[in-house]
Protein backbone atom coordinates (compact mmCIF):
# COMPACT_ATOMS: atom_id res chain seq x y z
CA UNK A 1 0.00 0.00 0.00
CA UNK A 2 1.29 3.26 -0.63
CA UNK A 3 2.50 5.25 2.51
CA UNK A 4 1.48 8.41 1.45
CA UNK A 5 -1.67 7.94 1.19
CA UNK A 6 -3.67 9.38 3.74
CA UNK A 7 -6.93 8.20 5.85
CA UNK A 8 -10.00 9.35 4.60
CA UNK A 9 -10.91 12.86 6.99
CA UNK A 10 -14.46 11.51 7.56
CA UNK A 11 -15.22 8.11 8.80
CA UNK A 12 -16.18 6.14 5.32
CA UNK A 13 -19.97 4.53 4.66
CA UNK A 14 -20.49 0.92 5.98
CA UNK A 15 -18.78 -1.43 4.11
CA UNK A 16 -19.18 -5.30 4.73
CA UNK A 17 -16.07 -6.29 2.91
CA UNK A 18 -13.70 -3.74 5.15
CA UNK A 19 -15.72 -4.97 8.45
CA UNK A 20 -15.10 -8.79 7.86
CA UNK A 21 -11.28 -8.46 6.62
CA UNK A 22 -10.17 -6.03 9.40
CA UNK A 23 -11.63 -8.93 11.52
CA UNK A 24 -9.51 -11.48 10.03
CA UNK A 25 -7.17 -9.67 10.01
CA UNK A 26 -7.13 -8.87 13.60
CA UNK A 27 -7.63 -12.98 14.40
CA UNK A 28 -5.88 -15.57 15.67
CA UNK A 29 -4.81 -17.99 13.34
CA UNK A 30 -6.34 -21.03 14.97
CA UNK A 31 -9.41 -18.86 15.99
CA UNK A 32 -9.97 -18.57 12.06
CA UNK A 33 -9.26 -22.36 11.12
CA UNK A 34 -12.25 -22.83 13.38
CA UNK A 35 -14.59 -21.01 10.79
CA UNK A 36 -12.81 -22.63 7.89
CA UNK A 37 -11.19 -25.65 8.79
CA UNK A 38 -10.81 -26.99 5.34
CA UNK A 39 -10.05 -24.93 2.08
CA UNK A 40 -11.69 -25.35 -0.87
CA UNK A 41 -9.75 -25.41 -4.67
CA UNK A 42 -8.42 -22.45 -5.27
CA UNK A 43 -5.17 -20.71 -6.82
CA UNK A 44 -2.68 -18.58 -5.71
CA UNK A 45 -2.47 -14.99 -7.59
CA UNK A 46 0.38 -13.98 -4.99
CA UNK A 47 1.97 -16.38 -2.81
CA UNK A 48 1.79 -15.58 0.87
CA UNK A 49 4.73 -13.34 1.71
CA UNK A 50 5.68 -11.51 4.74
CA UNK A 51 6.56 -7.73 4.89
CA UNK A 52 6.11 -4.77 7.19
CA UNK A 53 3.43 -1.93 7.32
CA UNK A 54 3.70 1.65 9.26
CA UNK A 55 0.89 1.75 11.29
CA UNK A 56 -0.39 5.09 11.48
CA UNK A 57 -2.24 7.00 14.33
CA UNK A 58 -3.91 10.54 15.22
CA UNK A 59 -3.87 12.05 18.33
CA UNK A 60 -7.02 11.18 20.22
CA UNK A 61 -8.20 9.78 17.03
CA UNK A 62 -8.91 13.05 15.19
CA UNK A 63 -5.84 15.32 15.59
CA UNK A 64 -2.85 14.97 12.48
CA UNK A 65 -1.81 10.92 11.78
CA UNK A 66 1.14 10.31 12.84
CA UNK A 67 3.39 7.18 12.42
CA UNK A 68 3.25 4.62 15.71
CA UNK A 69 5.11 1.67 14.49
CA UNK A 70 5.89 -1.13 11.82
CA UNK A 71 4.06 -4.06 12.35
CA UNK A 72 4.58 -7.30 10.59
CA UNK A 73 1.72 -8.30 8.04
CA UNK A 74 1.27 -11.36 5.94
CA UNK A 75 -0.64 -11.08 3.06
CA UNK A 76 -1.83 -13.57 0.23
CA UNK A 77 -4.61 -13.38 -2.78
CA UNK A 78 -5.94 -16.29 -3.98
CA UNK A 79 -8.96 -17.01 -6.87
CA UNK A 80 -11.45 -19.92 -6.54
CA UNK A 81 -12.32 -22.21 -9.26
CA UNK A 82 -15.23 -19.74 -10.11
CA UNK A 83 -12.64 -17.24 -10.86
CA UNK A 84 -13.84 -14.73 -7.72
CA UNK A 85 -10.62 -13.48 -5.79
CA UNK A 86 -9.64 -12.68 -2.19
CA UNK A 87 -7.03 -11.01 -0.98
CA UNK A 88 -6.14 -11.69 2.87
CA UNK A 89 -3.95 -9.22 5.01
CA UNK A 90 -2.85 -10.51 8.66
CA UNK A 91 -0.72 -9.59 11.48
CA UNK A 92 1.94 -11.94 12.18
CA UNK A 93 3.97 -14.36 10.05
CA UNK A 94 1.42 -17.45 9.50
CA UNK A 95 1.21 -18.61 5.88
CA UNK A 96 -1.81 -20.33 5.99
CA UNK A 97 -3.38 -17.49 8.09
CA UNK A 98 -3.09 -15.91 5.32
CA UNK A 99 -4.36 -17.90 2.50
CA UNK A 100 -7.42 -19.05 4.98
CA UNK A 101 -8.23 -15.95 4.92
CA UNK A 102 -7.85 -14.37 1.40
CA UNK A 103 -10.01 -18.12 0.89
CA UNK A 104 -12.81 -16.63 3.19
CA UNK A 105 -12.82 -12.73 1.69
CA UNK A 106 -13.49 -14.94 -1.54
CA UNK A 107 -16.23 -17.05 -0.67
CA UNK A 108 -17.99 -13.86 1.69
CA UNK A 109 -18.28 -12.65 -1.65
CA UNK A 110 -20.10 -15.92 -3.01
CA UNK A 111 -22.87 -18.16 -2.03
CA UNK A 112 -20.97 -19.32 0.71
CA UNK A 113 -21.31 -16.10 2.72
CA UNK A 114 -24.60 -17.30 4.30
CA UNK A 115 -22.85 -20.20 6.07
CA UNK A 116 -19.78 -18.51 7.06
CA UNK A 117 -21.29 -14.84 7.89
CA UNK A 118 -22.62 -16.45 11.39
CA UNK A 119 -19.29 -18.01 11.99
CA UNK A 120 -17.35 -14.54 11.59
CA UNK A 121 -20.13 -12.92 13.72
CA UNK A 122 -19.31 -15.14 16.38
CA UNK A 123 -15.87 -14.21 15.89
CA UNK A 124 -16.51 -10.82 16.33
CA UNK A 125 -18.40 -10.74 19.28
CA UNK A 126 -16.12 -13.08 21.06
CA UNK A 127 -13.07 -10.65 20.11
CA UNK A 128 -15.01 -7.78 21.13
CA UNK A 129 -16.18 -9.48 24.38
CA UNK A 130 -12.16 -10.15 25.43
CA UNK A 131 -11.73 -6.26 24.23
CA UNK A 132 -14.00 -5.44 27.04
CA UNK A 133 -12.75 -8.01 29.58
CA UNK A 134 -9.65 -6.23 29.27
CA UNK A 135 -10.56 -2.68 28.92
CA UNK A 136 -12.43 -3.49 32.51
CA UNK A 137 -9.48 -4.99 33.94
CA UNK A 138 -7.31 -2.08 33.34
CA UNK A 139 -10.18 0.51 34.39
CA UNK A 140 -10.26 -0.87 37.91
CA UNK A 141 -6.42 -0.67 38.49
CA UNK A 142 -7.03 3.17 36.74
CA UNK A 143 -5.64 6.11 38.99
CA UNK A 144 -7.13 9.31 38.48
CA UNK A 145 -5.33 12.32 38.88
CA UNK A 146 -6.33 15.72 40.07
CA UNK A 147 -4.84 19.09 41.45
CA UNK A 148 -6.22 20.09 44.96
CA UNK A 149 -6.91 23.30 46.00
CA UNK A 150 -2.53 24.89 46.55
CA UNK A 151 -1.89 27.18 49.17
CA UNK A 152 -0.71 30.47 47.52
CA UNK A 153 -4.44 30.11 46.25
CA UNK A 154 -6.07 30.86 49.68
CA UNK B 1 -9.62 -17.18 -15.13
CA UNK B 2 -9.04 -13.54 -14.48
CA UNK B 3 -6.86 -11.17 -15.82
CA UNK B 4 -4.85 -11.00 -12.44
CA UNK B 5 -3.28 -14.35 -12.78
CA UNK B 6 0.04 -14.84 -14.60
CA UNK B 7 2.65 -12.52 -12.11
CA UNK B 8 6.01 -14.27 -10.83
CA UNK B 9 5.34 -17.05 -8.71
CA UNK B 10 8.40 -16.70 -6.63
CA UNK B 11 8.85 -12.86 -6.72
CA UNK B 12 11.90 -13.07 -5.09
CA UNK B 13 14.15 -15.39 -6.99
CA UNK B 14 12.18 -14.72 -10.67
CA UNK B 15 12.97 -10.60 -10.33
CA UNK B 16 16.93 -11.30 -9.30
CA UNK B 17 17.09 -14.04 -12.76
CA UNK B 18 15.04 -11.46 -15.08
CA UNK B 19 16.54 -8.43 -13.61
CA UNK B 20 20.30 -9.98 -14.61
CA UNK B 21 18.94 -10.82 -17.61
CA UNK B 22 17.52 -7.19 -18.55
CA UNK B 23 21.43 -6.05 -17.29
CA UNK B 24 22.85 -8.01 -19.56
CA UNK B 25 21.01 -6.99 -22.42
CA UNK B 26 21.08 -3.30 -21.70
CA UNK B 27 24.89 -3.75 -21.47
CA UNK B 28 25.22 -4.95 -24.69
CA UNK B 29 22.68 -2.92 -26.92
CA UNK B 30 21.19 -4.56 -29.90
CA UNK B 31 21.86 -8.13 -28.72
CA UNK B 32 18.78 -10.32 -28.42
CA UNK B 33 17.86 -12.15 -25.20
CA UNK B 34 14.65 -14.25 -23.61
CA UNK B 35 12.80 -12.78 -21.20
CA UNK B 36 9.64 -14.84 -20.75
CA UNK B 37 8.86 -14.87 -16.46
CA UNK B 38 5.74 -13.62 -16.31
CA UNK B 39 2.09 -14.41 -18.09
CA UNK B 40 0.38 -11.12 -18.35
CA UNK B 41 -2.80 -10.61 -20.40
CA UNK B 42 -3.24 -9.97 -23.79
CA UNK B 43 -2.56 -8.02 -26.26
CA UNK B 44 0.44 -7.28 -23.89
CA UNK B 45 3.82 -10.19 -24.52
CA UNK B 46 5.16 -12.09 -21.83
CA UNK B 47 8.72 -10.08 -22.37
CA UNK B 48 6.82 -7.19 -21.89
CA UNK B 49 5.10 -7.96 -19.14
CA UNK B 50 8.02 -9.26 -17.46
CA UNK B 51 9.98 -6.38 -18.04
CA UNK B 52 7.33 -4.37 -16.49
CA UNK B 53 7.21 -6.59 -12.81
CA UNK B 54 11.03 -6.18 -13.09
CA UNK B 55 10.89 -2.10 -13.03
CA UNK B 56 7.59 -0.75 -12.52
CA UNK B 57 6.61 -0.29 -8.42
CA UNK B 58 4.68 2.03 -6.84
CA UNK B 59 7.66 5.13 -7.27
CA UNK B 60 7.42 4.69 -11.15
CA UNK B 61 5.20 6.34 -12.72
CA UNK B 62 3.96 4.28 -16.02
CA UNK B 63 2.20 5.54 -19.02
CA UNK B 64 -0.07 2.93 -20.75
CA UNK B 65 -0.31 3.80 -24.35
CA UNK B 66 -3.70 3.04 -25.92
CA UNK B 67 -5.16 -0.57 -26.88
CA UNK B 68 -3.52 -1.58 -23.29
CA UNK B 69 -6.44 -0.49 -20.68
CA UNK B 70 -6.77 -4.71 -20.52
CA UNK B 71 -3.81 -5.03 -18.49
CA UNK B 72 -4.45 -2.05 -16.09
CA UNK B 73 -5.83 -4.19 -12.84
CA UNK B 74 -3.06 -6.77 -13.80
CA UNK B 75 -0.48 -3.87 -13.55
CA UNK B 76 -2.30 -2.63 -10.72
CA UNK B 77 -1.85 -5.73 -8.63
CA UNK B 78 1.32 -7.36 -9.67
CA UNK B 79 3.57 -3.71 -9.87
CA UNK B 80 1.46 -1.29 -7.84
CA UNK B 81 2.39 1.53 -10.13
CA UNK B 82 0.42 4.84 -11.11
CA UNK B 83 -0.43 5.16 -14.29
CA UNK B 84 0.11 8.63 -15.88
CA UNK B 85 0.18 10.54 -18.81
CA UNK B 86 3.41 10.76 -20.84
CA UNK B 87 4.87 13.97 -19.11
CA UNK B 88 5.23 12.43 -15.69
CA UNK B 89 6.08 9.12 -17.01
CA UNK B 90 9.28 6.98 -15.79
CA UNK B 91 8.29 4.06 -17.68
CA UNK B 92 5.83 3.75 -20.78
CA UNK B 93 4.36 0.75 -22.06
CA UNK B 94 2.99 0.11 -25.37
CA UNK B 95 2.94 -0.73 -29.38
CA UNK B 96 5.85 1.29 -30.96
CA UNK B 97 2.74 3.18 -33.36
CA UNK B 98 1.19 3.66 -29.86
CA UNK B 99 3.98 5.68 -28.07
CA UNK B 100 5.27 8.00 -30.78
CA UNK B 101 5.50 10.69 -30.76
CA UNK B 102 8.53 10.92 -28.76
CA UNK B 103 8.73 14.20 -27.31
CA UNK B 104 6.13 13.86 -24.91
CA UNK B 105 8.29 12.14 -22.86
CA UNK B 106 10.79 13.18 -20.50
CA UNK B 107 14.25 13.38 -21.58
CA UNK B 108 15.92 14.14 -17.87
CA UNK B 109 17.85 17.93 -17.68
CA UNK B 110 21.59 18.86 -18.35
CA UNK B 111 22.41 17.85 -15.16
CA UNK B 112 19.94 15.62 -14.15
CA UNK B 113 19.87 13.54 -17.28
CA UNK B 114 18.48 10.33 -15.43
CA UNK B 115 15.11 12.15 -15.05
CA UNK B 116 14.18 10.52 -18.15
CA UNK B 117 11.58 7.70 -19.26
CA UNK B 118 12.32 4.13 -20.40
CA UNK B 119 10.19 2.74 -23.08
CA UNK B 120 9.12 -0.68 -23.12
CA UNK B 121 7.86 -1.39 -26.71
CA UNK B 122 6.13 -4.36 -27.59
CA UNK B 123 7.12 -4.99 -31.86
CA UNK B 124 5.77 -7.47 -34.06
CA UNK B 125 9.22 -8.83 -35.09
CA UNK B 126 12.68 -8.31 -33.31
CA UNK B 127 15.48 -9.98 -34.92
CA UNK B 128 19.04 -9.54 -35.83
CA UNK B 129 19.30 -8.16 -38.97
CA UNK B 130 18.54 -4.56 -40.55
CA UNK B 131 19.87 -1.20 -39.06
CA UNK B 132 23.26 -1.01 -37.68
CA UNK B 133 24.09 -0.26 -34.15
CA UNK B 134 27.50 1.12 -32.68
CA UNK B 135 28.68 2.49 -29.41
CA UNK B 136 29.52 1.40 -25.81
CA UNK B 137 28.80 -1.87 -25.05
CA UNK B 138 28.86 -2.77 -28.78
CA UNK B 139 31.95 -4.71 -30.45
CA UNK B 140 32.76 -3.62 -33.62
CA UNK B 141 28.83 -3.73 -34.82
CA UNK B 142 25.19 -5.73 -34.33
CA UNK B 143 22.16 -5.51 -36.82
CA UNK B 144 18.74 -5.17 -35.21
CA UNK B 145 15.26 -5.02 -36.79
CA UNK B 146 14.22 -1.44 -35.89
CA UNK B 147 10.78 -0.09 -36.93
CA UNK B 148 12.08 3.30 -37.72
CA UNK B 149 15.50 4.84 -37.67
CA UNK B 150 15.42 8.66 -37.99
CA UNK B 151 13.68 8.71 -34.06
CA UNK B 152 16.70 6.54 -32.55
CA UNK B 153 19.05 8.80 -34.31
CA UNK B 154 17.59 12.29 -33.41
CA UNK B 155 17.04 10.59 -29.36
CA UNK B 156 21.07 9.87 -29.94
CA UNK B 157 21.68 13.71 -30.73
CA UNK B 158 20.00 14.61 -27.71
CA UNK B 159 23.15 12.29 -25.13
CA UNK B 160 23.29 12.68 -22.41
CA UNK B 161 20.11 13.33 -22.39
CA UNK B 162 17.55 11.14 -24.25
CA UNK B 163 15.10 7.79 -24.09
CA UNK B 164 16.49 4.25 -23.73
CA UNK B 165 14.17 1.80 -25.32
CA UNK B 166 13.48 -1.72 -24.28
CA UNK B 167 12.20 -3.84 -27.51
CA UNK B 168 9.94 -6.40 -26.74
CA UNK B 169 8.64 -9.15 -29.32
CA UNK B 170 6.75 -12.02 -27.62
CA UNK B 171 9.06 -13.81 -25.40
CA UNK B 172 12.25 -11.91 -26.62
CA UNK B 173 14.17 -8.43 -25.70
CA UNK B 174 16.59 -6.42 -27.07
CA UNK B 175 17.73 -2.99 -25.58
CA UNK B 176 18.83 0.17 -27.18
CA UNK B 177 20.06 2.67 -25.05
CA UNK B 178 20.29 6.67 -25.57
CA UNK B 179 24.34 5.79 -26.03
CA UNK B 180 24.08 3.72 -29.02
CA UNK B 181 24.93 5.26 -32.52
CA UNK B 182 21.85 4.15 -34.84
CA UNK B 183 22.42 4.20 -38.92
CA UNK B 184 21.14 2.49 -41.74
CA UNK B 185 21.97 -0.68 -42.69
Amino acid sequence: MDPRRKMPAKAPPPNERRDWLSLMARSAPDRLARVLPDLPDHDLLRAPETGNVMVQGRVSATGAPFNIAEMTVTRCSVVLSCGTVGHGHVQGRSRSHARRAAVIDALMQTGAAATLTPQLRAMEAEAQAATTERAAKAAATRVEFFTLQRGEDT
Amino acid sequence: MTALTGGFADPAIQSAQGFRVLMQAMARPGTIHDLALAVPPAPLGRAAGTVALLLADPTTPLHLAQGHDAIRDWLAFHAGCPLVGPDRAALALGRWDDLLPLDRFAIGLPDYPDRSATLIVALDRLEAQGARLTGPGIRDQVSLSLPDIAPFRANRALFPMGLDFILTCGDRIACLPRSTVVEDA
